[in-house]
């Protein structure tokens, strides 16, 4: 076979084989259980490396061609469905992502009670579906790893998660669901056109070639789509599953659920409904940025009220994934490359987020900062943490946040129609809001009174819990002092997608 | 002089009567105590023949004059559904086996093989005469075996309910047969077709409802459905799970051959826009009943009545590719309605508890029956990478491919229904995993029939849609699907 010979597939592969070791270590104890779940990850992350350096060697030596690393095997003839493999520098940097952040979840959910071993099994098939999108060309693969990166998420959040559990498992799970109900109609109708020739196709790069979605099929298609993936996006008003999901969440599915799969919808707007329907991209973007627009702004200011940490988190994750389909709109190669930064850094500082919110309600059982004060003092390894990651999110300089926001809002403002400048400067806004709502919190939980006496017995962070933030915190810092690295490798992928929006622009 | 060559092509109804005489013969003159081996002895028989069947070519031709033919898609349509029904007998076995049962256990293998052979003979016969003899045939040992539990008042319900639907449905489905004969003065199908080719009476189209509603009573489509929520509950559950997939697969096969090739050529344009409406009734109704629901076996008539639904989605299509589909879609829902129903009576035999309520916790208890059963319910929403998601996907793209937006409209409905029925399918997975409950449903040590029978039917849910070559092999039958459709052409 020779798709085995692609670095891809094992992508798949190492998470299954993760999922069939831990389904035979029944009766191991812990210690089994922990051991398997750090070496599969571990093999992600040395993975996803090898994968960037592969990528590097092969662009450096000239490969220009759009997917690298391509493979295809047949799968269901009648449909045309195939396992069709390849990558560009943005399904690069996000399985890069993806590898850190199960990393890093693996060691935030250490001390996972009860059933570990049923946690990590439902853990890898999740992290399964989210690598299986990135590496998938094909429209069906892709949705079918789509569809299984979000049903773990019912069990996960209804077994391990906390507070108004049943509620939250149900309405995330019926919401992503019903948003992918309306993208298995889009898909089907973008494969019914996919060929003026009748040679129907699901591959991506064949129907972005041929072009031959009718105009007015796109003006149906691109909504279903994008509002498809949008929900997964968290764009406004299909958000409401998002503050309520990550707060009952645990804390490693809440980093994965909000560091990873929240960008399968940013990435699937991007390469299924903008890429393959450029000409009602176009038409109907001004409705989208009006939404995301309303995304980033509203979800800073429901921030600002919030009392519990997680909800705090989750509507700030609800702005900055706004702002990565705001970006993405914005049609331009600045803007696009900065949104891919927003995503990378959104998913790290979240993820090193939620970690920090998991460590400092494991400790102080509850999360409502009202409850709280003075945390500096009494653990100040997690005090630091949670500044770090605070700054990445409010955007400054050498941390993650500074980089993607930058670049985004120069790409935005690259626009010289009054409607763009104006949505840009509303959404600059949010960064404000968002220093409002960072700022409060540090200064209520971190250096305010002490509000219970028995939280000053309190102790610091573990071994394996300051190895969790330890590695998000650099990951943070590295996107921040050197964003070029990834700039380059990323930037070149919007080139066709570009290329694809101006040649559907109207002639004047 | 008879041509007895003829019987050659009906290598599958005379197997089955063969496995049927030889479980007869058994029941009848083997001696009391080995009587107890008789249930596994007819699986065992079931199982030979339908691998037989499996590894023997199609045969192709008509026999009887035209009555009765055989081709590589019928072929395909009973193999499938001899793999349901072996899995039904192996679940049933323990249960047969059980005190009040025992002295009856020869009638439930002896009527459940009789009725199979009726659903053969509704698929292969291209006579309206075949067809009624086979429709009965099916129709009415069901009805005894829906009254097998004596001791229960709810099974003497269920099968009043079902004689009395089924003697109902026979009669408005006869009506609409002797409309037909009255107008065209045949009861070849063939012959029906071209002779009612620009004939648009009243009368034609009143036939063709009065056929949709009789079979619909079978398939349980809305509005007429009525009967199944009661039967299904009423009835032991492995005679529902039998009458669930293999009796609901056998209807929506011979629907599908009636309504090409009788009414294809002529009508295909009428009865698409009957089906769309029910189409829309039967999945949305079926859901939202189903939710209510606090019994399981209500809760799977419902659920059963929606999947029905969603069967019907690859009949209007009109094409290959939507038939093919619904092949398929029969056979996953056969291994995953199998799945929920042989967990349902595993724990019905043992504990007597069949409420949604009772399923609290069932994960501390029993993680194996759970997880067995949370597969089906993820299946039968069409989760990937379960067998349910790629049959919906293919169904719905076979509907789509007909290309309307009529139909991309429905495709919607039905998109939206599914995530309904998610709803509901989570709802028993919470109940197994998330909730907890002071009296949980004990231990329990399940028989290796039934446990062999769920492990069957969990491998299936996981790899009838990974692997590709089962809609192949299914999509190999193509050639004779097609040649329904030169009618239509």
């Amino acid at each position: 076979m020779e798709i085995f010979n692609n670095i891809l597939i094992y992508f798949v592969i190492v998470p299954l084989l993760t999922l069939g070791g831990l389904a035979i270590c029944r009766n191991q104890g812990i210690k089994a259980i922990r051991t398997v779940a750090v070496v599969g990850a571990s093999v992600l992350v040395v993975l996803a490396i090898a994968l960037v350096k592969m990528f590097l060697d092969i662009r450096g030596a000239g490969d220009t061609s759009e997917m690298i690393l391509r493979s295809d095997v047949l799968w269901y003839a009648p449909f045309n469905v195939h396992l069709a493999l390849g990558v560009d520098g943005v399904s690069v940097v996000m399985i890069l992502l993806s590898a850190f952040i199960v990393f890093a979840g693996v060691f935030a959910s250490w001390k996972m009670n009860p059933m570990p071993r049923q946690f990590f099994m439902w853990f890898f098939l999740l992290s399964t579906g989210v690598f299986g999108f990135f590496i998938s060309i094909d429209l069906f693969t892709m949705f079918m790893f789509y569809e299984i990166a979000l049903i773990p998420m019912y069990l996960l959040i209804g077994v391990w998660g906390s507070g108004n559990k049943n509620y939250s498992a149900m309405k995330l799970t019926l919401m992503l669901m019903g948003g992918s109900a309306f993208l298995m109609l889009g898909l089907i109708g973008i494969y019914f056109h996919s060929a003026a020739d009748g040679n129907l196709t699901m591959n991506i790069l064949d129907i972005a070639r041929n072009d031959a979605i009718p105009h007015k099929w796109q003006y149906l298609l691109f909504p279903l789509t994008f509002v498809g993936f949008g929900v997964l996006g968290a764009m406004f008003p299909f958000h409401t599953w998002s503050p309520d999901g990550h707060a009952s969440a645990p804390t490693a599915v809440s980093m994965l659920h909000a560091g990873v799969l929240m960008k399968l919808g940013g990435y699937g707007c991007f390469r299924i409904a903008i890429y393959l329907m450029p000409f009602a991209a176009n038409e109907l973007a001004w409705i989208f940025l009006l939404l995301t627009g309303a995304s980033i702004v509203y979800g800073a200011l429901s921030a600002c009220v919030q009392t519990d940490l997680k909800y705090i988190n989750a509507y700030s994750s609800v702005s900055h994934c706004g702002m990565v389909l705001f970006a993405i709109l914005m049609f331009n190669t600045t803007a696009m490359t900065g949104a891919v930064l927003q995503m990378l850094s959104h998913g790290l500082m979240t993820a090193l987020f939620f970690a920090l919110i998991g460590m400092i309600y494991g400790r102080t059982h509850t999360r409502d900062i009202r409850d709280m004060g003075g945390m500096m003092h009494i653990m100040p390894y997690l005090g630091v943490g949670y500044v770090i990651a605070g700054l990445a999110s409010l955007g400054l300089p050498f941390l993650s946040g500074f980089a993607a926001e930058m670049t985004i809002f120069m790409g935005s403002f690259q626009h010289t129609d009054t409607f763009h400048r104006v949505l840009t400067i509303l959404a600059t806004t949010s960064i404000v809001v968002t220093a409002v709502y960072i700022l409060r919190v540090v200064a209520k939980l971190l250096f305010g009174e002490v509000q219970d006496e028995h939280h000053r017995s309190l102790t610091d962070a573990t071994w394996e819990e300051r190895l969790s933030t330890a590695t998000l915190i650099l990951a943070v810092a590295a996107i921040g002092c050197f964003p070029n690295f990834f700039i380059n490798i990323i930037s070149s992928s919007f080139e066709p997608v570009v290329k694809a929006l101006q040649a559907a622009l109207p002639v004047m | 002089m008879m041509d007895y060559s003829q019987f050659l092509l009906m290598p599958q109804e005379i197997g089955l009567l063969l496995v049927f005489l030889l479980v007869f013969i058994y029941d009848t003159f083997m001696p009391e105590r080995s009587q107890r081996y008789m249930p596994v002895f007819s699986v065992i028989l079931m199982a030979l023949y339908t691998i037989y069947c499996f590894c023997i070519p199609a045969g192709v031709g008509e026999a009887f004059g035209g009555m009765f033919e055989s081709n590589s898609a019928t072929w395909v349509m009973k193999n499938i559904l001899n793999v349901g029904v072996v899995l039904v007998l192996l679940q049933a076995v323990k249960w047969t086996n059980s005190d009040f049962v025992s002295v009856r256990r020869g009638e439930f293998y002896e009527l459940t093989l009789l009725t199979l052979l009726g659903m053969f003979l509704m698929i292969s016969a291209r006579h309206f005469l075949l067809f009624v003899i086979g429709l009965e045939t099916a129709s009415l040992p069901i009805a005894a075996l829906a009254a097998f539990e004596k001791r229960h008042y709810e099974s003497h319900e269920a099968a009043a309910k079902y004689m009395f639907t089924a003697i109902f449905s026979s009669a408005i489905f006869l009506l609409g047969i002797s409309f037909v004969y009255g107008m065209s003065g045949t009861l070849y199908f063939n012959d029906i077709a071209t002779a009612v080719i620009g004939n648009h009476s009243p009368l034609l189209i009143a036939a063709l409802a009065f056929v949709i509603a009789g079979v619909g009573f079978k398939l349980s489509l809305v509005p007429f459905h009525q009967w199944t929520a009661d039967v299904y509950q009423g009835a032991p559950t492995a005679v529902t799970s039998y009458l669930s997939v293999i009796s609901k697969g056998a209807a929506a096969f011979s629907f599908l051959v009636i309504l090409v090739q009788v009414f294809g050529a002529a009508y295909s344009q009428v009865w698409e826009w009957m089906l769309y409406a029910v189409i829309v009734l039967t999945i949305t109704i079926g859901n939202l009943f189903a939710m209510r629901q606090r019994n399981l076996k209500r809760f799977l008539a419902f659920s059963s009545i929606s999947q029905a639904g969603y069967i019907m989605l690859g009949i209007i299509a009109v094409n290959v590719m939507g038939m093919s589909s619904m092949i398929y879609y029969v056979l996953v829902y056969i291994f995953s309605n199998l799945a929920a129903f042989g967990v349902i009576a595993a724990i019905e035999r043992q504990t007597g508890r069949v409420t949604m309520d009772d399923y609290n916790g069932l994960f501390k208890t029993n993680p194996w029956l759970a997880f067995t059963m949370m597969l089906a319910m993820f299946s039968l929403g069409g989760i990937p990478p379960f067998a349910g998601f790629f049959s919906k996907f293919f169904i719905f793209v076979g509907a789509c491919h007909q290309g309307s937006v009529a139909i991309y409209v429905l495709v919607l409905i039905a998109l939206v229904n599914t995530i309904i029925s998610l709803y509901y399918y989570l709802l028993v997975v919470k109940a197994m995993f998330l909730r907890q409950d002071d009296c949980v449903i004990p231990t329990i040590k399940s028989h290796w029939t039934e446990r062999l029978g769920l492990i069957i039917c969990v491998l299936g849910v996981i790899f009838i849609g990974l692997i590709s070559c089962i809609y192949a092999y299914i999509n190999g039958s193509v050639d004779a699907i097609n040649a329904m459709f030169a009618a239509i052409q």
